[in-house]
C-alpha cells in the first residue's frame, strides 16, 4: 500500500516536474505491422461507405460510423 | 513518513538522473553523432567512425512506409551527384524482417550501403520520432542538420546542405 | 382498406442515409493517414440489393488525385436504380422505378500534422434534393500515437412528393468528434462520437402510412405524423488487433439512442487474411437490435390515435444479423506504366432482418394477428481499384 502511495507519487512528480514526459510508448519506428494495409480500419472507402449507406437507409441508428480519421502516425 | 519521504526523494533523483543519462547520450543537433555497427546487406559490420572525414547522410527509413519509399529514388540521385566530393548516405532500415526491405530494394535499387537495425538500438540511440528521419554529419562526425518526414521537393534542401558540408 | 395510387418510396429510413453515404466518403479517406495526404487512387463499383422485393444496382465512383504537396482533390458519382415492389408498396400502392444520383466533390489540405477537408454533395430524385457541406479538421498528436479530428457537416433537403408541387424543407446538422489511438505494435482502438440534428416538417417519408382498426375485423391507412425535430446520438468503439502470422481481427461496437425514444446497439467482429502476395480474404458477422419509437404502432386503435403516428418499419423494434465475405485480388504491381497498383475486389453480404412488432399485411387474417414480418436482402459488390 505505502510502496504503491511512493510509486504513483513519483509518477506524477515526474510528469508535473517537466525533466520527463510521457513519451510515445510504440516509436514511429516499431509501426511496421499498424502500417500493414489490412490494419487500416477502412482498406475500400468506396465499399465501406456503401454498407454504411445500404444500413443507414434501413436502420434507424445513424452516425459514428467510424473512419473518422486518424490512425498509426505511420507515415 | 520521514523515511518515506527520503525515499521518494531518492526515487526521484535516481529516475531524474537515469533519464538525464540516457538523453545526454542520445543524438542531438549540434553534438557528436553517438557512434554505431550494423550488419549491412552486402553482409559486412559497418561502423559510423569509419566515415570520419566524409559527409555522411544517415536516413532512418523502412519498406512499409510511404515517404520513405517515394524518397529512396531522389537519395539514389543525391548520392551518385556527390559521392565523389567525400559524401556517403547509411540507409538504415528498420523493418522488422529486413527481407521486406530486401525484396523492396529488389525493385527501386539503390548504390549507397544500407543497414539493418533490427534491434533498433541505433534507433532508440538517434530518438527517431518520425519516418523517415534524416541527419547530415559534418566530416568531423558532428552531428548538423536534422530532416523529419519526407516531402517531395525536399530533396533540394538536403542538396544544398550537402553542398555546404562538403566545402567545409 | 385503401389503397393509395401513390408512388412509395421505400429505400431510405430517413433523409440522413443519402447524404452520409457522402459523410462516409469523405472521412473514411482520411483514416492511418493524418499527417500524409490521402493517396492517389481511382475505384469504380458496381453495387447490387436484393432483398424484401426492392432491387438496386448501380455504379459508384471515388477519384482522387493529389496536387502540388498540400492539396488532394476528390469526386463520387453514385447512383441507384431501384425497382421497388417491397411489403409498404404492396399494402398501399403500386410498384415503381426510379434513380438517383449522388455527386461530390472535395478537399483536403494538409499542413505540418494538421488535414482540414472541405466537401461538397448534391442528390438528385425526381421529388427529392440535398446538399449538404461538410467540413473536418483532424491532427495528430503524441508522436503519431494519436489523432483527434473533429467533424460539422450541415445538410439542407427538398422534400416532395409526386403530383404535388409543395415541398418541405429539413434542416440537418451533424458534430463529429472522433479519436484514434496506437495502443500497442499490433492494437489500434477507435472512438466515434456524433450528434445529429434535424428539423422540418417531414422528417417521415412521405409515401409511408399508418394503419388503424375500424372494426374488429377491418383496418384503414392514413398518413404518418412525426415530431418536428429529431436529435441523436451514436458513441462507437473499434479496435483492430494484429496477429503475428499477418492478420487481423477487428471488432466493433455501437451504442445509439435519439429523442425518439429509439436506442440501438451493434456489434462486429470480423477477419481479414492475406494469402500469398496477391489474396485478401476477409470474413464478418455484424448484429444490430434496435427498440421502436414512442409513437410506433403495427395497429392503432382508431384514426388519429395520437399526436404522432409512425407505422414505418424502421421504427419499430427489430432485429439483423449480417454475415459478410470478400476477396481481393491485387495485380500489377510496378508494372503498369504510370499505375503503380490495381486491385480486383468482390463481396457479399447477406443480410436478415427480423421484426418484432411490424406484421405483414399482405398475408391476411385477423388484423394484429397477422405473421411477424420479417426478410433478407443480399448486398454485393465488385469493385476495380487503381493506385497511381
Amino acid at each position: 500500500m505505502r510502496h504503491s502511495v511512493i510509486f504513483m507519487l513519483v509518477v506524477i512528480a515526474l510528469i508535473g516536474s517537466g525533466c520527463s514526459k510521457i513519451e510515445p510508448w510504440v516509436k514511429p519506428y516499431e509501426r511496421d505491422r499498424l502500417a500493414d494495409p489490412i490494419m487500416s480500419f477502412s482498406r475500400d472507402p468506396v465499399s465501406s461507405s456503401y454498407l454504411h449507406h445500404v444500413y443507414q437507409a434501413r436502420e434507424a441508428a445513424r452516425g459514428a460510423e467510424g473512419g473518422q480519421g486518424g490512425g498509426c502516425g505511420c507515415n | 513518513m520521514n523515511t518515506n519521504y527520503k525515499r521518494l526523494l531518492t526515487a526521484l533523483c535516481l529516475t531524474g538522473a537515469m533519464l538525464f543519462a540516457s538523453t545526454s547520450q542520445a543524438a542531438a543537433v549540434g553534438g557528436n553523432a553517438p557512434d554505431f555497427t550494423l550488419k549491412s546487406k552486402d553482409g559486412n559490420n559497418i561502423k559510423l567512425n569509419e566515415y570520419r572525414g566524409d559527409v555522411v547522410m544517415i536516413n532512418f527509413w523502412a519498406s512499409w512506409c510511404g515517404p520513405c519509399r517515394q524518397e529512396m529514388p531522389a537519395l539514389e540521385q543525391l548520392y551518385s551527384k556527390y559521392k565523389d566530393l567525400g559524401f556517403v548516405i547509411l540507409g538504415v532500415n528498420l523493418d522488422e524482417d529486413s527481407n521486406k526491405a530486401i525484396a523492396m530494394l529488389d525493385k527501386t535499387s539503390v548504390s549507397f550501403p544500407i543497414l539493418f537495425d533490427e534491434t533498433k538500438q541505433v534507433s532508440k540511440l538517434y530518438n527517431v520520432s518520425a519516418m523517415p528521419t534524416t541527419f547530415l554529419l559534418d566530416r568531423n562526425g558532428k552531428l548538423r542538420y536534422l530532416h523529419k518526414a519526407y516531402k517531395p521537393g525536399y530533396e533540394h534542401k538536403y542538396a544544398k546542405q550537402i553542398k555546404t558540408l562538403v566545402r567545409e | 382498406m385503401v389503397l393509395k395510387a401513390a408512388k412509395v418510396v421505400d429505400v431510405a429510413v430517413t433523409r440522413t442515409a443519402r447524404h452520409c453515404l457522402a459523410v462516409g466518403l469523405l472521412l473514411l479517406n482520411t483514416v492511418c493517414q493524418a499527417a500524409i495526404l490521402p493517396e492517389d487512387r481511382a475505384d469504380a463499383m458496381y453495387h447490387s440489393y436484393d432483398g424484401g422485393g426492392i432491387e438496386i444496382t448501380g455504379p459508384s465512383i471515388l477519384v482522387r488525385k493529389q496536387i502540388g504537396d498540400s492539396f488532394s482533390v476528390y469526386g463520387t458519382h453514385y447512383v441507384d436504380t431501384i425497382s421497388s415492389a417491397s411489403i409498404d408498396v404492396i399494402a398501399t400502392a403500386s410498384p415503381y422505378a426510379e434513380e438517383r444520383t449522388e455527386n461530390s466533390i472535395g478537399v483536403d489540405y494538409l499542413r505540418d500534422k494538421v488535414t482540414m477537408s472541405l466537401a461538397y454533395t448534391n442528390s438528385e430524385e425526381n421529388d427529392f434534393h440535398a446538399k449538404s457541406l461538410h467540413l473536418g479538421v483532424s491532427q495528430e498528436i503524441f508522436g503519431g500515437m494519436t489523432t483527434v479530428s473533429l467533424g460539422y457537416s450541415r445538410g439542407w433537403d427538398d422534400v416532395g412528393t409526386l403530383g404535388n408541387p409543395e415541398t418541405f424543407d429539413t434542416d440537418r446538422h451533424n458534430y463529429r468528434l472522433g479519436l484514434s489511438q496506437v495502443l500497442t505494435k499490433d492494437l489500434i482502438m477507435e472512438i466515434g462520437l456524433e450528434t445529429i440534428t434535424d428539423e422540418g416538417e417531414r422528417l417521415n417519408n412521405p409515401y409511408r402510412q399508418v394503419r388503424y382498426l375500424t372494426s374488429a375485423t377491418t383496418f384503414d391507412f392514413q398518413d404518418e405524423v412525426y415530431p418536428n425535430t429529431r436529435t441523436s446520438n451514436a458513441v462507437s468503439l473499434r479496435a483492430k488487433y494484429f496477429l503475428p502470422y499477418r492478420a487481423a481481427l477487428h471488432g466493433e461496437y455501437r451504442w445509439f439512442d435519439d429523442t425518439w425514444g429509439i436506442t440501438a446497439q451493434n456489434f462486429e467482429i470480423g477477419y481479414t487474411q492475406p494469402l500469398k502476395d496477391n489474396w485478401t480474404f476477409d470474413v464478418k458477422v455484424r448484429s444490430y437490435k434496435q427498440n421502436e419509437a414512442d409513437f410506433y404502432s403495427d395497429l392503432f386503435p382508431f384514426q388519429d390515435a395520437q399526436n404522432f403516428l409512425a407505422r414505418d418499419k424502421e421504427m419499430s423494434s427489430f432485429s439483423t444479423l449480417t454475415v459478410g465475405a470478400g476477396v481481393s485480388y491485387e495485380f500489377g504491381k510496378g508494372n503498369l506504366g504510370f499505375i503503380d497498383k490495381g486491385s480486383l475486389n468482390f463481396s457479399i453480404n447477406h443480410i436478415e432482418f427480423e421484426y418484432d412488432n411490424f406484421r405483414d399485411v399482405t398475408a391476411g387474417g385477423t388484423p394484429g394477428s397477422e405473421p411477424l414480418y420479417r426478410f433478407d436482402a443480399d448486398v454485393v459488390q465488385f469493385f476495380i481499384s487503381l493506385w497511381y
